[in-house]
């Protein structure tokens, strides 16, 4: 295993922005973590790379556990794990030039002086389809998705054995997101990482990811590999999740039936009682407004969720209902 | 982005920026004009203590192009050197504001913890006083003299400069990048001094256009007041307490000062307003 989080937890104050998340992310997997907006999804993205620290649980970074380990300890790890970052605008150095933020990680490390640092930024600005000019220009002069390939190359250059997407491709132009999410794609068959790859958007990971873990309100509700997630949905938010993504079939399309969830996201600060969806769930009744379901996996196929209606032969289907 | 914006074209734009508006380029001047009037000033007109008795109170002449003195000592020789007392005094007290203000807000804002609150209230407490009033005691206690005016000057600049370089630090050390540079291995020195420092920078060179004139003003003010220069030194503060006496006889040991006060510090103002244009990217073309 290259990532094992543990029972998770990050309270800001009062918000209880993760509580109790488990996951795992093997060699040379991709990870896709979905959950809308004020889920958690992103403060687990910064867990793992210790940008921020955890209330509580595990983080084993390549078998080694990280999560009190200090600064200074830390930073030779470093070289294993880096990130790319939503906001194309804020996440590079405006006073750098392109070819400085890239080969930053390689001065840090000492693992190139600079001639050799400039011949491998060199590398990596190919490999993520940037002209050679662009090295002595600054972040202001490039396009949003020309900057999240720079992001991109600095997160790679090390070679790392585990790469962080914190919703890399949501501040980006549709036609931009394609081109950007297809680098990714070949970018990791081609060196192999494993990848956290966060996003709200389920059909952005959707031929990207091995497996899918879906979040709501700081709790795993599902996970399972990819396909069987988008075939055979059984938690009734990822049902209502899937029913909200348009087909690319027009006749499909119109057939098919939309779950529309009521009512917003309730306050982390105060999670409801039992199963944090029975606010909006349509499906639910009155023991999931008591009992907290557990992950479980009643099929043992590797797909577990977090609902009482989940049994073994049974899958609830939340847009019976309508 | 056109392919042929190149790196040195970036500041050659901001000049072109600059250089189209004409406020700016009138403070720019003014400023020119002053710098080299303190340098090049005191070397053409001589002696600005030498007496001449026969010519006491006169009116601007060909010999005397500003007038004289009650004392008969050419006030053009005296506004020359007085510039070189105000260009150090404004200078001088700013960059001692700068050098111990901005480390105190760097630490301050990028640590947090129990260092900031203290940094603050200390702050909020000195920013209570009027700075001139605060320039005032501080100078009566350190002593009338050019040093004592640079210190309390600088001193009383210091809160200012700590809040501004802080609240800088603490929106910059939100950014993703900041957090791009801990992913990347980098220590907090390096974070400091190559990514939160370098981003602050702009309002800090503002800052600097503010306080200058206001420094200027200052040490008038204390001069003219008896806490800072001393007579028989020029100052334009120091002529003004002289001036005051002869203001029916000759007004223009006044005016000249006075002017010369105004200019200098509107100069560096309007300076400072097309500086904060041009280095903030989100103003116009």
């Amino acid at each position: 295993m290259i990532l094992r989080i543990d029972n998770l937890v990050k309270h800001y104050g009062a918000v209880r922005a993760v509580d109790g998340l488990s996951l795992e992310i093997g060699e040379g997997e991709v990870l896709g973590l979905v959950g809308e907006s004020g889920s958690g999804k992103s403060t687990v993205g910064k867990c793992v790379l210790r940008l921020t620290e955890p209330t509580a649980g595990t983080i084993e970074l390549n078998g080694r556990d990280i999560t009190h380990l200090s600064r200074r300890a830390m930073r030779p790890l470093r070289r294993d794990v880096h990130m790319v970052f939503q906001d194309p605008y804020s996440s590079l150095n405006p006073r750098f030039t392109i070819e400085r933020i890239i080969g930053e990680p390689l001065l840090r490390h000492k693992v190139a002086d600079r001639r050799e640092t400039s011949r491998r930024v060199a590398e990596m600005l190919e490999k993520v389809g940037l002209r050679q000019e662009m090295r002595s220009r600054f972040p202001h002069e490039l396009s949003g998705g020309q900057r999240q390939r720079v992001g991109l190359a600095r997160a790679l250059i090390l070679e790392p054995k585990l790469v962080v997407a914190d919703e890399p491709v949501s501040a980006l132009d549709v036609s931009v997101q394609a081109s950007v999410l297809n680098l990714i794609t070949d970018l990791q068959r081609d060196m192999g990482f494993s990848c956290l790859f966060i996003t709200h958007d389920l059909s952005v990971v959707e031929f990207l990811a091995d497996r899918i873990a879906v979040m709501y309100l700081g709790k795993l509700v599902e996970s399972g590999p990819t396909k069987e997630i988008f075939a055979r949905p059984r938690h009734p938010y990822t049902q209502a999740l899937l029913s909200a993504a348009p087909v690319a079939d027009p006749v499909r399309q119109r057939q098919r039936r939309r779950i529309v969830l009521g009512g917003d996201v309730p306050s982390p600060v105060d999670p409801p009682a039992g199963c944090r969806f029975h606010t909006r769930c349509p499906l639910a009744y009155d023991e999931c407004r008591t009992v907290e379901p557990a992950l479980k996996d009643p099929r043992g196929n590797g797909h577990p969720a977090a609902c009482h209606l989940v049994t073994a032969d049974r899958v609830p289907d939340a847009a019976a209902t309508r | 982005m056109t392919d042929t914006l190149a790196v040195p074209l970036r500041r050659a734009r901001m000049w072109r920026r600059f250089r189209r508006r004409p406020m700016p380029m009138t403070g720019l001047v003014l400023v020119i004009g002053f710098i080299l009037l303190a340098l090049v000033g005191p070397l053409v007109t001589g002696d600005p203590a030498a007496q001449d008795y026969l010519a006491t109170l006169a009116p601007p002449s060909a010999a005397h192009p500003m007038g004289t003195d009650d004392l008969g000592r050419d006030a053009f020789a005296r506004i020359a050197h007085g510039a070189q007392v105000s260009l150090q005094a404004g200078v001088l007290s700013t960059a001692l504001a700068m050098a111990v203000g901005i480390p105190i807000g760097l630490v301050a804002g990028f640590y947090r913890r129990w260092l900031d609150p203290i940094v603050m209230r200390l702050v909020d407490v000195t920013l209570a006083f009027p700075f001139l009033v605060f320039a005032v005691g501080l100078a009566a206690i350190i002593g009338p003299s050019l040093k004592g005016v640079v210190l309390a000057l600088g001193f009383s600049q210091l809160p200012a400069v700590i809040r501004i370089t802080r609240g800088e630090v603490l929106a910059i050390r939100e950014m993703d990048y900041v957090a791009a540079a801990v992913a990347d291995g980098a220590g907090d020195g390096h974070i400091i001094f190559r990514y939160v420092l370098p981003n602050c920078a702009s309002p800090l060179i503002v800052q600097a256009t503010v306080a200058i004139p206001a420094a200027i003003i200052g040490e008038a003010t204390l001069s003219f007041l008896g806490l800072g220069v001393q007579p028989p030194t020029p100052s334009w503060g120091v002529m003004l307490t002289t001036a005051q006496q002869y203001l029916g006889d000759a007004p223009w040991l006044a005016i000249w000062p006075g002017v010369m006060i105004a200019l200098a510090t509107l100069g560096f103002n309007l300076l400072g307003d097309g500086l904060r244009d041009v280095l903030d990217p989100r103003s116009g073309p």
